[in-house]
């Protein structure tokens, strides 16, 4: 006899009456079928934005970085916010992914396939800015350590925007590598049910002929934990590195040791926001309430509240520290954030991360979908202020008073920002239509202890004493071939 | 190729498959491999299958991309360009630190990843038999190796008396092979 319980504190992580037959049709037959009205008007519109981005890069290449707002003393304006602000919303992708499966949370299972398949595209988003800021962008193969014939003369390992050359290429590698060997098993799913000629023959490919031996299975599990060691470390080294382009700076606002975690906890803020932009439409377009029920959701409010409150603190500390160094630089730097031409956006970003996240901790908000999604967005604004703010009233007024500036982007700054949305978008409306948006396989793993119809024959186990449970438990380790799975 | 022959059982619960499994290692029959659709804790000790090595090779990747970094890093810097950058040592580690740190990681999920392919021999192109369509949805397929002096009859009696929901003989490649997942394979026509 098995015992698979789980303590009736946590909520079933799937709804609804399953079984292993009905959650692969629940999650499969979504690629089977024609996609609805609202996919094809999506993506149409993704694919309208990715254009448009493509003109205005294309513009942008054509005559020149000119053609931006960004000037002699901002040198970084929309492009750079919109890298750091994508390559933050990457990091909640890893999060679920990885730190979650190691510290064994069952409620990732429903949320990380799509969480990480946004990480992929989020950086393949991000990205796009620093190539294309290079302004001669044909030279841009040489951030690289390739032999040339200049010496050779090679980059500065020394300087961190190298070194994030190689934290975002590492971290895209990666990512994509943890998030396909999680779908090949899927896959095989659909491959092996497939209908169509077509269908069985591209699903055959992309499954690299798995078959879900015992023996590949324990490598499937050894990988994807040795994978989420590895990208642990990984995306908490990305957004460090990430920051390291501004702290290790002498720019008042930039210089400054609070960056590194600051930046982290933002990341997962920002991403943990846009996994519920998505997955909010996502669960709602797809049918997949039961899967990502709203304990998903509200778990990663939670997060949300808890890497809010962090920023906020970053956010206060900065301002004290500005003050108790009373170095001039910092103290005016940070006057003209609150009060100088900028004060908007500076203000935008209080809001916007510190107030409005607090409304978290009231239960019922968390639980809330409309609010949620709201949130969600809101929360994505202030994370693109914070980075305005940093990188543009850090630079705007600098050390001469005479080279002091003023910053708007022109469209085709815009433009390009614009086109990575229809580029995430592209990407996200064409994995929703041919990959299995939940680890199906992983929902089955976790489906006898946290399924709801298999929680409730659990109830026998909740109503006995401890010691009888104890008793029963015990009594049937004689059999070798028991497996006691206990979660607490 | 090697077409062989399989007694084919597949379960529909956990709970009927691990006391099967160790009825079969008594049995005597030749167990050639279990299916399921998901990773199914503790098969792997009942089938009586080593633990895989597959992380200490990961480990071993890692150290590959460790002194890959550092060797180059230090090889430009200290031999053959050595540049000075605002007055820093040649030598300059922890500035470096950094960089080696992605090629560890890199080299290792790299590297690890094309490991685990290699050795589940899964690739584009790859095909393997698969004795039962829902063996990736909701059955937990037990295949069996018969030779001809096993009674086929016998085999499957065996099978259905340690509960399996569905038996039968089938003939199949027994390895991997190239091929197209949409095309019927030769083989085949002898389990119609």
């Amino acid at each position: 006899m098995h015992i698979k319980y789980e303590s009736f504190v946590r909520e079933p992580l799937v709804d609804g009456d399953k079984d292993y037959h009905q959650v692969s049709e629940d999650i499969i037959s979504p690629i089977e079928r024609k996609p609805g009205r609202m996919w094809y008007v999506g993506f149409f519109f993704s694919i309208c934005l990715l254009m448009f981005g493509v003109f205005s890069v294309g513009w942008s290449v054509y005559w020149g970085l000119g053609t931006w707002g960004v000037n002699r003393t901002i040198g970084w304006g929309w492009d750079i916010t919109n890298f750091v602000w994508w390559v933050g919303i990457g990091h909640a992708g890893t999060l679920i992914s990885a730190i979650l499966l190691l510290f064994r949370q069952g409620w990732r299972t429903g949320v990380n396939r799509a969480a990480e398949a946004m990480t992929i595209f989020a950086v393949m988003c991000a990205g796009q800015f620093p190539i294309w800021h290079m302004g001669r962008v044909w030279d841009a193969m040489w951030v690289l350590p390739l032999p040339n014939t200049r010496g050779p003369l090679w980059p500065n390992f020394d300087s961190p925007l190298l070194w994030d050359v190689f934290a975002i290429s590492t971290y895209f590698t990666v990512s994509l590598l943890f998030w396909y060997s999680g779908l090949i098993p899927d896959f095989a799913l659909i491959r092996d049910r497939a209908q169509t000629k077509f269908r069985k023959m591209m699903y055959g490919l992309t499954s690299f002929g798995w078959t879900g031996t015992a023996k590949n299975w324990q490598r499937q599990e050894a990988l994807a934990l040795v994978l989420a060691g590895l990208s642990t470390p990984l995306v908490l080294s990305v957004h460090t590195i990430v920051s390291f382009d501004f702290a290790t700076s002498v720019i008042p606002g930039w210089h400054t040791t609070i960056f590194p975690p600051y930046f982290v906890a933002g990341a997962v803020f920002s991403g943990f926001a846009m996994v519920n932009t998505l997955l909010v439409l996502t669960r709602k377009i797809l049918h997949l309430e039961e899967y990502i029920t709203i304990g998903h959701l509200e778990a990663m409010n939670k997060v949300i509240v808890l890497t809010g409150s962090i920023v906020g603190i970053a956010y206060l500390t900065e301002l004290f520290i500005a003050w108790y160094s009373q170095s001039w630089g910092e103290m005016a730097a940070f006057q003209w954030r609150i009060m100088g031409p900028y004060w908007w956006s500076y203000w935008a970003m209080m809001t916007c991360n510190v107030v409005s996240p607090q409304l978290f901790w009231v239960k019922k908000l968390r639980r809330n979908i409309p609010f949620t999604f709201v949130m969600s967005i809101v929360v994505n604004i202030g994370m693109w202020f914070e980075r305005f703010v940093i990188i543009v009233t850090s630079t705007y007024r600098d050390w001469i008073p005479g080279s002091w500036a003023y910053y708007s982007p022109t469209w085709p700054e815009m433009g390009f920002y614009l086109g990575t949305f229809g580029l995430f978008f592209t990407c996200y409306f064409l994995f929703a239509k041919y990959f299995p948006v939940i680890a199906v396989s992983e929902i089955k793993f976790v489906l006898k202890t946290s399924g709801d119809n298999y929680k409730r024959k659990q109830i026998q186990y909740e109503e006995q004493s401890s010691e009888d449970f104890i008793t029963m438990v015990t009594s049937h380790h004689d059999d070798e071939h028991e497996e006691v799975a206990v979660h607490h | 190729m090697a077409i062989k022959k399989f007694a084919v059982a597949a379960y529909d619960d956990e709970e009927v498959l691990f006391p099967a499994v160790s009825k079969v290692r008594k049995s005597g029959y030749k167990l050639h491999d279990i299916y399921t659709p998901f990773p199914v804790h503790g098969l792997d000790v009942a089938m009586g299958l080593k633990e895989t090595d597959l992380h200490i090779a990961g480990f071993i990747y890692g150290m590959c991309g460790t002194s890959t970094a550092v060797g180059f890093i230090s090889w430009i810097y200290c031999s053959d360009w050595p540049l000075n950058y605002g007055g820093k040592p040649h030598f300059a580690l922890p500035a470096w630190i950094p960089v080696t740190f992605e090629l560890t990681v890199l080299f290792a999920a790299v590297g690890m990843v094309l490991t685990f392919c290699y050795l589940n021999q899964i690739m584009p192109g790859v095909k393997k038999h698969v004795f039962h369509p829902r063996q990736s949805d909701d059955l937990f397929v037990v295949a069996l190796e018969l030779n001809d002096s096993v009674s086929e009859q016998e085999a499957l009696d065996f099978l259905k008396s340690t509960g399996a929901k569905e038996t039968n003989i089938q003939r199949a490649e027994a390895s991997w092979w190239y091929g197209r997942w949409d095309k019927a394979e030769p083989y085949e026509a002898l389990n119609a």
